[in-house]
């Protein structure tokens, strides 16, 4: 009967349990489970399977769909898309290194000076989520125009120069290049890099931090010897948070960048809901769900066992 | 060098505030130009000081009926999530079962997943089954995508539950029912609070997998979306400001009253 066997208590050995545990129906798991599970698998995995064998299906929308095992959309869909791909896996990678760098002082901030501003500024982080995440990203078009007073000052200051040159940005606009839609991307993602960072944060014990200031660490090797290592399990997950979204999204290119910031999620949806060539559209598809899958996993081994322990 | 001290020793917290005013920033333009008087169909450049907007909120054609639309969804989506998640949550939590490894990873792949793959295989699923794309579809969507969140949040309270409480209450002959609801579904309490308030969020502001699934219903985000194409109303503003002032008032309200239950608690 070891479906009976309660969740052990974190504490057992101080609470010996005076009478044996309730007999209980063995079948009440699944019937907590079933409603739920059923959903997912109804509605989250039986779509993948739909979706694969889409993929591998030829004819037209007037004719129909029929499964041939045309594994040629996959390579034809490659071959016509890599640029979008590779767009998507570089932007959403500036934007999760932009993320850490500029999420980890607030996280830090929060964690460890705020005293008691920490709600506050705890409520400033996560309030923004509540406005829709579309008008907010409609507001950069706003900072981000050609006169703009941040448009203004970077030009004056040359850095649009330098950015022209590297191919980030195009003459002296920011909107429509490649640099807009990764600020974009930051912006939008930059919460699901300090909430994980700041709960990994919260969690170091003051105390280490004494300790290495009494052995003559200076405040600098502190951080990079004791801080950062045991922040790791938060910047491992703000990565992810981060990486995956920005690489499937298509609000920010589409919102703030031009045909020539196109990322794959912009080509999934033109496929899917304007060319309607639901071949092509769910071979990306799943293109994308296997690199991102392939990349999370290899990311979490790296990181995860050497790291994270 | 007094300066480049105290700038040394502030470094963290100045690099700390220019973070939090990037993230803030898009917020104040939204605030502002809510009171403004554009001269075209878009609102991204200032022209003069108006309340126009905020006296007639509802003055743009469609876009209150996708807000009720948003709205209803979100409810609707939150209660089925929660529901589903928070049963899920004590099974996973309470009771050993077989495949416990295939469900967690049911459970987390959809946190996983780009919403754009779930968005087009959602509809490739709906397309097959010739459903008939709307409300039910956007809804079955969201309670989809949002019962993975409502899974962890409530599952991390409830491991953190000491067994004892409900023990005791059982010793005190408590029958089963009395001890889930004032023993152990008060103690849960904040955690499917938070997985509830988490879902409502982000079935409210959900944009790509609802575009896919809709058909012909706008919710309010596929308003934004399409006034980003044909010209941008002030009350689109006038909105986005309400939702961040009443999100702020209400955490601070219920921070304040957590507060003063444990001043009288102590």
């Amino acid at each position: 009967m070891s479906t009976l066997t309660e969740a052990p208590p974190p504490l057992a050995s101080a609470a010996p349990a005076k009478k044996p545990p309730r007999r209980r129906g063995r079948l009440t798991p699944y019937w907590l489970l079933l409603p739920g599970i059923l959903w997912l698998v109804v509605f989250f995995a039986l779509p993948m399977v739909y979706q694969a064998s889409t993929s591998v299906q030829t004819g037209s929308l007037e004719e129909g769909y029929k499964v041939t095992w045309h594994l040629a959309t996959y390579w034809d869909a490659l071959a016509e898309y890599w640029p979008q791909f590779l767009r998507s896996v570089l932007y959403a990678a500036a934007a999760t290194v932009l993320c850490l760098l500029l999420g980890y002082p607030l996280a830090y901030l929060i964690a460890f000076r705020a005293g008691r501003w920490r709600n506050l500024i705890m409520i400033l982080v996560i309030a923004p989520f509540f406005t829709s995440f579309l008008i907010r990203t409609l507001a950069w078009k706003t900072i981000l125009a050609d006169n703009s007073p941040v448009v203004h000052t970077l030009n004056t200051l040359h850095v649009l120069d330098l950015t022209s040159a590297l191919g980030w940005t195009a003459g002296d606009r920011v909107l429509a290049t490649p640099l807009a839609v990764v600020c974009g991307l930051t912006y939008n993602f930059l919460p699901f890099m300090i909430l994980p960072l700041y709960t990994s944060l919260e969690r170091i014990d003051g105390r280490l931090h004494e300790a290495a200031g009494d052995l003559y660490a200076r405040p600098w090797t502190t951080f990079r010897k004791v801080t950062f290592p045991l922040s790791m399990p938060g910047v491992v997950s703000g990565t992810l948070l981060t990486f995956i979204p920005a690489a499937g999204d298509y609000v920010n290119a589409e919102l703030l960048g031009s045909t020539d910031t196109r990322m794959i999620g912009n080509v999934i949806q033109t496929q899917f809901l304007r060319i309607l060539d639901y071949p092509t559209a769910a071979a990306l598809s799943f293109i994308l769900m296997a690199a991102i899958l392939a990349m999370v996993t290899l990311y979490i081994r790296r990181s995860g066992t050497e790291d994270l322990v | 060098m007094p300066f480049v001290t105290w700038l040394k020793r502030h470094l963290v917290v100045i690099a700390g505030l220019l973070t939090l005013s990037y993230l803030l920033l898009p917020n104040v333009i939204v605030t502002v130009f809510s009171f403004n008087r554009p001269k075209g169909r878009f609102n991204y450049e200032w022209q003069q000081f108006s309340l126009d907007a905020w006296r007639q909120p509802c003055g743009v054609a469609d876009m209150c009926g996708s807000l009720s639309i948003s709205l209803q969804i979100a409810v609707w989506a939150t209660v089925g999530a929660t529901l589903l998640g928070t049963m899920i949550a004590f099974a996973l939590v309470r009771y050993r079962f077989r495949a416990r490894g295939a469900v967690n990873s049911l459970i987390f792949l959809p946190m996983a997943m780009p919403e754009v793959v779930m968005a087009a295989s959602l509809l490739t699923l709906f397309l097959n089954m010739g459903a008939q794309l709307g409300f039910w579809t956007i809804l079955i969507a969201h309670i989809m995508f949002c019962l993975s969140f409502v899974v962890t949040a409530v599952k991390a309270r409830v491991m953190s539950m000491d067994p004892r409480l409900e023990e005791a209450a059982r010793d005190l002959y408590a029958g089963p029912a009395q001890t889930f609801l004032r023993v152990t579904l008060p103690i849960a309490a904040p955690g499917i609070a938070a997985g509830a308030l988490l879902s409502f969020a982000l079935s409210f502001d959900d944009f790509i997998i609802t575009n896919f699934n809709a058909g012909s219903t706008v919710t309010f985000p596929m308003f934004v979306w399409g006034s980003a194409q044909r010209g941008t109303p002030v009350q689109i503003n006038v909105i986005g400001t309400a939702m961040f002032l009443v999100a702020v008032l209400f955490v601070l309200a219920s921070m304040l009253i957590g507060n003063r239950r444990n001043r009288q608690k102590a």
